[in-house]
């Protein structure tokens, strides 16, 4: 096992795009490491250069406090599972499998064993050996490539989108199989993924990542509470945060013409006229169908049934704004309605560059309100 | 839509149902009658060398043996030059093929591989090449290279220059075997730790068989069937693979022996034959694509 450490990594493509820029970041032993971010934001071209696969142009990447920098992918010590899962499709399951042994020189009955037994504690044994991947299922083949991950025995794991290929429903119950084979295995992990439920689901902790750089560093229920800016804000959620222009006036705000009251341990750190973004998720949010008077008020436009609760988009001012409701009190179309932003989970941003107000140990919200269970 | 929208059952002056129908059928008997003519076209030298040899006295017409015999092949047997032309047909194509794919094989792995600029301008070039070097128009520089080089008359002159043409349209063909292999196949056992002698041996060869297989077979038939080439730098009878000894057979007074051609274009056809019969039952010509989820 081991930990890893990344230092000043730069990594520039032909043409001038910044990849990776001075990026540091440090991994901890054991632990299940997300890197979250849309396409193109580096997430990838990390996890590859980390595997060896891409050559940094500048920084350094230590494994377990050994220098991997300048070491081929083979000395590194580390199994990476791919989109695709790279299975070999002229070699059987069980050849696919020991094949990092064979790599190793290790005898064909040592191999068989080992393909046998790891393939075992992944559910694929019997017949399933002697198969071609080409004749498996998604979810098998991608078994087949943890299993071969597995049996090489790694200091580190790296997973590149390794669910990504997978049907909606298989690709939660591979989840929830992966996160109990981290815990069991205890390998350091890194994970990358463009599905925040994905990210959020499995790790202990996660960077979010935009053009090279790492927004935010955290682990995931603070990236879902406390979004640093609004790019992890907009970012990560299932339904989308509202973000909402707001113009502080007097302690409270100006949001499309109506006014709302601004959490406590904002008001001594903005001044009267400054412009900031209002971050409020629709899970965090009430919508009454009697006037509320600090809420804020309009006509629902759309209702989109999600299963438990609704989400509703209620058209204030200029602004669309969406809230979820429970099941038992869903507006009409067309009502009006009042929106009542829970004061202690509204967020707060500088609309200039983006960043949270009242970060640090003033946080809007106590650590022991943070409720697993709602994320 | 209104009723009055709805279309009449035929517009005044449209053709009938019947007239339609027959118009159709004169359209299939055309093209069937087309079909008919271009198979017979293909199909008529066919005709003539699976009946010719077995005739006493064959005409250049494919019609049943008038008198059934064997006895063109003995004859043939006895032509000093027949047999050892067929081995020596064997011997240039095997060579080439190895030589080819050799070559080609991992030049295309590494043109599929390795970023260059002009890679792309490179390869047309090449595919340009392949079909100028061995070409007719070659000719005369083809023989003073071969000459200067010491190479007349050798089947070593005749292998270069062969494979110098079929190399460059290998490489881009086996390129495209190679870039339909997915770069994760290599990237993932790079992470393992395989050596690139490894990759190759065991994913990247047996991904490409296929497509090895194929250049084989192309450059086989290629050289097997070659004339202008051999036939500009051979002299002596006894190094002269098949395609150009069966320009000799000719009676004293100049008429082709149509015995001996016959039965001697049987055997020279069989091997093109069983080589593909083998390697399609071995190979299929199928492709492995990459595995998706």
């Amino acid at each position: 096992m081991a930990d890893l450490e990344i230092r000043g990594l730069t990594r520039v493509f032909p043409g001038g795009v910044r990849a990776l820029d001075n990026l540091d970041l440090h991994i901890r032993d054991g632990e299940f490491f997300a890197l979250l971010g849309p396409s193109g934001c580096g997430k990838t071209t990390l996890l590859r250069s980390i595997a060896g696969l891409e050559r940094p142009d500048a920084g350094q990447i230590l494994i377990g406090g050994r220098d991997v920098t300048r070491l081929p992918p083979g000395a590194r010590d580390l199994a990476m599972v791919f989109q695709d899962y790279a299975l070999y499709p002229h070699m059987t399951v069980a050849e696919n499998i020991a094949y990092p042994l064979k790599i190793r020189r290790v005898g064909r009955k040592d191999r068989r064993q080992t393909a046998e037994s790891v393939g075992a504690s992944l559910q694929i044994k019997g017949g399933m050996l002697d198969r071609r991947p080409g004749q498996l299922s998604g979810g098998q083949q991608q078994r087949v490539a943890l299993a071969r991950a597995i049996a090489y025995r790694p200091r580190v794991f790296l997973f590149d989108e390794p669910l990504s290929n997978l049907d909606a429903r298989l690709r939660l119950e591979a989840r929830t199989f992966l996160k109990q084979l981290q815990r069991d295995l205890g390998v350091t992990t890194v994970y990358v993924t463009h599905d925040q439920a994905e990210a959020l689901a499995l790790a202990d902790r996660m960077a979010v990542m935009e053009r090279g750089h790492i927004r935010q560093l955290d682990t995931p229920s603070n990236c879902f509470l406390r979004p640093a800016n609004t790019f992890v804000a907009s970012f990560i959620g299932s339904t989308p945060m509202n973000l909402l222009s707001a113009t502080v006036r007097d302690g409270g705000c100006d949001v499309a013409g109506q006014r709302l009251a601004l959490p406590e341990i904002v008001r001594g750190q903005v001044q009267s006229g400054e412009a900031v973004v209002l971050g409020m998720r629709p899970e965090y949010a009430d919508v009454s169908l009697v006037e509320v008077p600090e809420g804020l008020s309009g006509p629902v436009r759309v209702l989109e049934n999600l299963g438990v609760d609704s989400l509703v988009t209620i058209e204030i001012g200029d602004l669309r704004v969406q809230a979820t409701t429970p099941e038992d009190c869903v507006p009409a179309l067309g009502d009006r309605v009042w929106l009542v932003p829970d004061q202690r989970r509204l967020l707060v941003y500088r609309a200039d560059d983006g960043e949270r107000i009242a970060v640090g140990p003033a946080a809007p919200f106590a650590e022991t309100t943070v409720d697993a269970g709602s994320l | 839509m209104g009723p009055d929208a709805a279309m009449p059952e035929t517009a005044p002056g449209a053709p009938s149902a019947a007239a339609i129908t027959a118009r159709r059928l004169v359209g299939r008997l055309a093209f069937y009658t087309f079909v008919v003519v271009v198979g017979a076209f293909f199909a008529l030298p066919m005709l003539w060398l699976a009946f010719a040899p077995f005739d006493a006295h064959p005409t250049l017409a494919a019609h049943p043996p008038t008198e059934f015999t064997l006895g063109n092949f003995p004859d043939l047997l006895k032509n000093p030059y027949a047999l050892p032309s067929l081995l020596n047909s064997l011997v240039l194509s095997l060579a080439t093929m190895a030589l080819v794919v050799a070559t080609a094989a991992p030049a295309a792995y590494a043109l599929s591989r390795v970023r260059i600029p002009g890679r792309d301008v490179l390869l047309y070039v090449l595919l340009l090449f392949s079909s100028v070097v061995s070409g007719t128009a070659a000719m005369v520089p083809i023989f003073l290279l071969v000459f200067e080089l010491g190479l007349i008359n050798t089947q070593a002159g005749v292998v270069l220059v062969l494979a110098g043409g079929l190399i460059p349209a290998g490489i881009f063909m086996l390129k495209d075997f190679v870039d339909s292999m997915p770069t994760s196949y290599e990237e993932s056992a790079r992470v393992f730790g395989a050596s690139p002698f490894q990759i190759l041996r065991d994913i990247v060869l047996p991904h490409a068989r296929p497509g090895l297989a194929v250049i084989g077979v192309w450059v086989f038939v290629n050289v097997w069937s070659n004339f202008l080439i051999p036939f500009i730098l051979t002299r002596d009878p006894g190094k002269m693979p098949a395609a150009v000894v069966i320009y000799n057979f000719y009676s004293e007074g100049g008429q082709a022996n149509l015995r001996l051609i016959s039965s001697f274009g049987l055997l020279y056809s069989i091997p093109v034959v069983v080589l593909y019969l083998v390697v399609n039952r071995r190979y299929g010509f199928r492709f492995y694509g990459g595995l998706k989820g």
